[in-house]
């Protein structure tokens, strides 16, 4: 959930509404005279502030603009979980945000690498270089996500109740993001009042494969989390399967049914990811 | 001595019959008999009572220095009829005076003159704000002012605690013989309740109204029996602020994320059946609660039987829906509630004392299922004041929240965990003015804390899956955000009695000291 750090009394508590990460913006949300001051009310929220277990992220500034390096600055002196990158278009940018975190973590005694990253595409050449993006810092990368607002514009096209216009740049990053074996959320959804629009493409966002969405307002988080969160049908599912794989494999066996459908191997990885998201949600009740 | 809510009451408030509070229903099953009114006998037959003038009618009532009068507030904000009738006593030269009104606030701060200049030396009300509250807060007023609720204040009238001389009525509508109704006319107010019981226990009635209609006036909402005089004036009102336009239901994400948790606390108590009984306070989450509240009664197939209260756009809206069976209404506080008392069968004017009196033979209130509330503090006893502000000046009304909290087999109090500064669940609150025992459950945007005495909702509500934190925990909580702060400094003056609805002494206000560095 995309949040202003100029305003303290927005994130001093946006926890409460339980969103998984709060994306503490020194951007594009914040006037050009007041990027200071955002950044000491940041600064100060991350230190004071318990964010009971919410992850943290910072949206510095871009890599263009004399801001971003005290923005890395201030977020590892307070402790950010992690920062984002917007306008991110390649490996080197990333890497440059990496040497500036390594010397703040160094300069604050933030152990090197603590500080993890996230990388906005919001152009046609982030998009196109995606996978380069996503395997540039093992071990930083959380992942990326595409920001619709700025690639929309310089795709030369507008917003499209489902999504056609974006359908070439999510589906391209979604497959950059799974090749690297990290996460990748969506644009956020800007109409507040159509929450029908927005159920529509949170649900499209989760058949497409997206990890979750960028929000903008706390009504948003209940519908995110609704179809994100696996039903019990599926983690029902989901237990027989990782089951009957283990017992049918201790018997020898390879293929097999469950429920009149064809299983395998190759069906566990996902089935465990049913299991494991249910569990981080809060929702599994199972033993396994 | 110490009261049922630790407070310390100082004797010398305790005589003449006058007791500390000694916890609800303390008084049920006693009797008592009414005080009545001193009546004039209208045998001779006569065309009208109608009077040029509000001072003409404040003369022939005979009103005198230290009498006792009487307003309603249910024009609110917009209400022109109590600085019209005091202007006239103090222009007749009237010392003394005590206003007994169901409520005063903002639209009556030139009353706080009056107090200055000792015209007026008592009050009592079930509400207090603006200049009036700063008078009494400050020590103006010659007499600590007595505050208590809706339906403690029928009850103080019809024990004779408080005898009304005058009661001044507006009324949007009024017939020549004083039959007056709140529906209708320019200043049109839905329901006339709390005047009721002034009406049947003042010595001298005055009917104020800018609408003089032909007799007679029917159904009334008072009676013409009981009134003696009908005055009419340019306006006894603005009606904007009468009954404000429909509130859009509240946006804020906080108020929705506690009005969510109201409902779902509702939804997880063995109440929220077919043909359960709801009232929500005015204040934004209390609103939004019915937004939430709707679904959840769609899913389950089930009916709300009857909402009581004062009354909002969203009650209506769900009769409207059939999704509630009746509105008994002592108030409006909108154009939607207004329109919808004046035309929907199901929609009907009751008295204040059917509302709330806890000494008649059974209130609405004691039928309730549900209350959703609001509060200024609330302290680790679950004891809630609505009453004096972060800086000890008078600045709210009890109105009907400790009426309905008494009876509702469900109390739900909602509320910010911090306001600005201010840590609103707290170690003590400033003023007790509904006790802590009549307080279930806490919702606030931090979490949802069940009063300890309530283990069967902390179980249904555990088994539900709400989650559960404690008060002393959310009170650690709010002061780690806003600090800890000095407690008020007060003079030793008493300023105003909190009286619990059954008349005894909640607690004390004193007058503010003010702060010094």
């Amino acid at each position: 959930m995309f949040l202003s750090a100029q305003r303290p009394a927005l994130i001093k508590d946006a926890y409460i509404y339980r969103p998984d990460t709060l994306m503490l913006d020194l951007e594009d949300a914040v006037a050009e005279n007041q990027k200071d001051a955002a950044r000491f009310s940041l600064y100060h929220a991350l230190k004071t502030v318990d964010y009971r277990g919410c992850e943290r992220m910072v949206r510095i500034n871009a890599l263009d603009t004399e801001h971003w390096r005290e923005d890395i600055r201030a977020s590892v002196a307070g402790g950010a979980d992690a920062i984002r990158i917007p306008k991110c278009e390649s490996a080197g940018d990333v890497l440059t945000v990496v040497s500036a975190l390594e010397a703040a973590e160094a300069e604050f005694g933030r152990g090197i690498g603590g500080t993890l990253i996230a990388c906005a595409l919001e152009s046609p050449k982030g998009i196109l270089n995606a996978y380069e993006i996503c395997v540039a810092c093992p071990g930083r990368m959380i992942g990326v996500a595409i920001s619709g607002g700025d690639y929309r514009s310089a795709m030369q096209t507008s917003y499209v109740p489902g999504g056609i216009e974006m359908l070439g740049g999510r589906a391209h990053m979604i497959i950059a993001a799974r090749a690297a074996g990290v996460q990748c959320f969506d644009t956020v959804f800007t109409d507040l009042e159509d929450m029908e629009g927005f159920r529509a493409e949170v649900i499209q966002n989760r058949q497409m494969g997206f990890d979750g969405k960028s929000i903008i307002s706390p009504k948003q988080i209940a519908v995110v989390h609704e179809i994100f969160t696996p039903g019990e049908r599926e983690i029902r599912r989901a237990e027989k399967i990782v089951r009957a794989v283990r017992e049918q494999a201790a018997r020898g066996v390879g293929v097999f049914t469950v429920d009149g459908k064809m299983i395998d191997i190759a069906f566990v990885p996902g089935a465990e990811r049913v299991i494991a998201l249910a569990k981080a949600s809060g929702v599994y009740k199972g033993d396994l | 001595m110490i009261n049922a809510v630790n407070r310390a009451i100082p004797d010398s408030l305790l005589k003449g019959g006058r007791r500390a509070f000694s916890g609800s229903n303390a008084r049920d099953g006693q009797t008592f008999e009414k005080k009545g009114p001193r009546v004039r006998i209208c045998e001779k037959p006569f065309e009208s009572k109608v009077l040029p003038s509000i001072r003409e009618a404040v003369v022939r009532c005979g009103l005198a220095d230290g009498m006792t009068v009487s307003f309603h507030h249910h024009f609110r904000n917009g209400d022109f009829v109590v600085n019209l009738v005091m202007k006239e006593i103090a222009e007749l030269g009237i010392r003394d005076i005590t206003i007994a009104a169901s409520s005063v606030g903002d639209a009556h701060d030139p009353v706080a003159a009056y107090i200055e200049e000792g015209v007026v030396t008592g009050l009592q009300t079930s509400g207090i704000r603006g200049k009036i509250g700063e008078a009494v807060s400050h020590g103006k007023l010659k007499t600590p002012a007595i505050l208590r609720s809706h339906g403690g204040r029928v009850r103080t009238i019809e024990e004779g605690e408080v005898h009304i001389d005058v009661a001044f009525i507006g009324a949007p509508t009024s017939d020549c013989y004083g039959n007056a109704r709140g529906k209708g006319g320019k200043s049109d107010c839905g329901v006339l309740s709390y005047a009721m019981v002034d009406a049947e226990y003042a010595d001298k009635v005055v009917v104020i109204t800018d609408a003089l209609v032909d007799f007679p006036n029917f159904p009334p909402s008072i009676q013409a029996v009981n009134v003696d005089y009908v005055v009419v004036v340019d306006s006894i009102g603005d009606p904007r602020k009468i009954a404000s336009a429909a509130a859009r239901m509240s946006q804020d994400p906080r108020d929705l994320l506690m009005a969510e948790s109201c409902a779902r606390v509702m939804a997880a108590t063995p109440y929220f059946r077919d043909g359960f009984s709801f009232q929500t306070g005015a204040g934004g989450p209390s609103l939004a609660a019915n937004r939430f509240i709707e679904p959840l009664l769609i899913e389950r197939g089930i009916k709300i039987k009857w909402i009581i209260g004062g009354i909002t756009q969203p009650a209506v809206d769900l009769l409207d829906k059939g999704l509630v069976e009746m509105i008994v209404d002592a108030q409006d506080f909108d154009v939607p509630s207004v329109r919808s008392v004046n035309s929907h069968p199901r929609h009907f004017e009751i008295s204040t004392s059917q509302y709330a009196n806890p000494a008649n033979r059974g209130a609405f209130v004691n039928k309730l299922d549900f209350v959703i509330l609001a509060a200024l503090e609330i302290d680790t006893d679950f004891n809630v004041n609505v009453i004096t502000g972060s800086d000890g000046v008078l600045r709210g009304a009890p109105g009907g929240h400790p009426d309905a909290s008494a009876g509702a087999k469900c109390t739900i109090i909602v509320t910010p965990l911090v306001r600005g500064r201010m840590a609103t669940v707290c170690e003590s609150v400033v003023t007790v003015t509904t006790p802590g025992e009549c307080v279930d459950v806490l919702v606030t945007d931090y979490g949802v804390a069940v009063n300890p005495r309530r283990q069967d909702l902390i179980d249904c509500l555990g088994a539900a899956g709400v989650e559960l934190t404690t008060i002393g925990a959310l009170k650690e909580q709010a002061y780690e955000i806003v600090g800890r702060p000095d407690p008020l400094e007060f003079e030793e003056r008493i300023v105003a009695v909190m009286e619990a609805r059954d008349g005894s002494i909640l607690d004390v206000v004193r007058q503010i000291r003010p702060f010094a560095f």
